[in-house]
């Protein structure tokens, strides 16, 4: 069997949720979903266009910070990576703050373009490496985007899954429930319940999250890394295993 | 035509008066560290920062040294480094007044002012708590799909734009590259105050590649050169963000005191650089 890490199961995963897209992107300080889209792209060839914001090699935009949003708003960005502070279980998320608005007793950096890019990424892929109750709360203290919307409302976005340190949720918006898709290796369902401050449904049997297989790992130990670096040094250099020689 | 200035570091932060709406770009963007450093040097107080559409070390800076009264912006943080320390202090003291919003809707308001509109709209946002704590916002209805219910915010006319680029020209041009926001943000600004690495004696006008990504000197108010303007933040093509200095920069602000030491450090070392 092959040694891969947490970090390298998480990117994996996040990697598989963006198969068939032609187009990906990143927010700002995101290494995790920035190294899955590197290696979702270095498995698809050309056939996946990614742009990583905070990044000058990685990213082809050339009509300023608006052009990620003008781009999602004609429907030309496939995927989408948000997270949270707080995420609850009808897939609402807080990017703002806990407590009292708007001298929250904990602040975010804020909503960032949650609140649009959600109604318009036709796969947001939400991800929070913390599955604990205060990350993963019933219901959260701040609605920075909202998981669904009335009928009527022009949405042709919304989240798709939720993947943690944990597990990997997938989301119904009709029911709007998380259904736990695979609980990651070395993890158990009882973890799961303990840890999640939301109601959720589930098959009879849970699987467990795949690892990457060797191609994956040899993906994300070299050239992902390589790639990742220019925008994220510090994640770049302590995330991967050196490859033995 | 000859209505830039190319001007000291001091005289450019002598013309952001107290009390102004001042638009700043994001960190990737091009930000003009020293001209806030010499802004805070001033004493300049009661600024309503607009982050187009977000910011990092420099509106954490102002908010720190007590220089803002309002700030409206999608995000502050400081990055793979974390929270913006003074920012979270500052929320939570409820001494900064704070407008939270949305990327797109900060970048479409000011699109409005460029084009002379009085508001913007835009898809998405409808149920957002954002909706809810920013009174300004409001819906309207699809004037030609009634029942069509779309966000909209009121446009952004920022008194100045202040930010950092590669160079300019004499006659006052700046070249921005693709970092098209710069642009939106001097069209929708009364005035527009940039610092730049280099003033180049040729025009930027006589190469059709650079003058795609420069902004005419119509709307640029004044010009400071200042080598490493943007420091301890990268430049874009230029430079890279000195990681230890931000790195100590972050453990020292955890406090009031260690943030006023850095702070009095980094005017300190502005000073020493202008001799």
């Amino acid at each position: 069997m092959i040694e891969h890490t947490k970090t390298e199961v998480l990117i994996a995963t996040l990697a598989r949720l963006l198969a068939g897209c032609r187009h990906v992107c990143v927010g700002a300080a995101s290494p995790i979903p920035g190294s899955a889209a590197l290696l979702a792209r270095a498995q698809a060839g050309s056939a996946l266009r990614v742009n990583l914001l905070g990044s000058r090699r990685h990213n082809f935009f050339t009509n300023g910070g608006v052009e990620l949003f003008d781009c999602a708003a004609e429907g030309r960005i496939d995927a989408f990576f948000l997270g949270g502070g707080q995420i609850d279980g009808q897939a609402n998320i807080n990017l703002v703050g806990t407590g009292e608005y708007p001298t929250t007793n904990v602040r975010w950096p804020g909503s960032f373009g949650s609140a649009y890019l959600y109604f318009v990424v036709p796969r947001v892929i939400l991800f929070r490496e913390e599955h604990s109750r205060r990350a993963l709360v019933e219901k959260v203290d701040f609605v920075s985007a909202p998981g669904t919307s009335a009928p009527g409302t022009y949405r042709p976005g919304g989240p798709c899954a939720l993947v943690t340190g944990l597990a990997h949720f997938s989301f119904d918006r009709t029911r709007r429930r998380f259904r736990l898709e695979s609980v990651h290796p070395g993890h158990s369902l009882e973890e799961i319940f303990d840890n999640t401050g939301f109601s959720f449904d589930k098959p009879e049997c849970v699987p467990s999250t795949p690892p990457p297989d060797g191609e994956s790992l040899a993906l994300l130990r070299g050239l992902v890394r390589d790639e990742l670096a220019e925008t994220y040094p510090r994640f770049a250099a302590a995330a991967f295993p050196t490859p033995t020689a | 035509m000859k209505n830039v200035t190319i001007s000291s570091l001091d005289d450019l932060a002598a013309r952001v008066p107290d009390g102004a709406k001042l638009a700043i770009p994001a960190d990737y963007s091009g930000v003009a560290m020293a001209a806030t450093l010499a802004l805070i040097r001033r004493g300049v107080r009661g600024l309503h920062i607009v982050t187009v559409p977000s910011s990092g070390l420099q509106a954490e800076l102002l908010i720190g040294a007590g220089r803002v009264e309002t700030i409206e912006t999608s995000a502050i943080t400081l990055g793979e480094l974390g929270p913006a320390p003074r920012f979270v202090d500052a929320v939570k003291r409820g001494s900064v007044r704070l407008l939270d919003a949305t990327c797109p809707a900060i970048h479409a308001a000011i699109q409005a002012a460029e084009k002379g509109l009085p508001f913007a709209t835009l898809r998405g946002i409808l149920g957002s708590d954002l909706m809810r704590v920013r009174k300004d916002w409001k819906t309207v209805e699809n004037p030609f799909n009634p029942g069509d219910e779309i966000a909209a915010f009121p446009a952004i006319s920022p008194d100045l734009a202040l930010f950092h680029a590669p160079f300019a020209d004499r006659e006052g041009n700046v070249w921005v590259g693709r970092r098209r926001e710069l642009v939106t943000m001097a069209h929708a600004a009364r005035q527009t105050l940039v610092t730049v690495e280099a003033i180049s004696d040729s025009s930027l006008f006589e190469d059709e590649g650079l003058a795609a990504g420069t902004i005419p000197a119509l709307y640029v108010s004044s010009i400071a050169e200042v080598k490493r303007g943007a420091w301890p933040l990268a430049l874009w093509g230029q430079y890279e963000a000195d990681g230890a200095v931000l790195l100590r920069y972050v453990e020292a602000a955890r406090t009031r005191e260690g943030f006023e030491r850095v702070l009095a450090e980094w005017l300190e070392r502005l000073a020493v650089a202008a001799e």
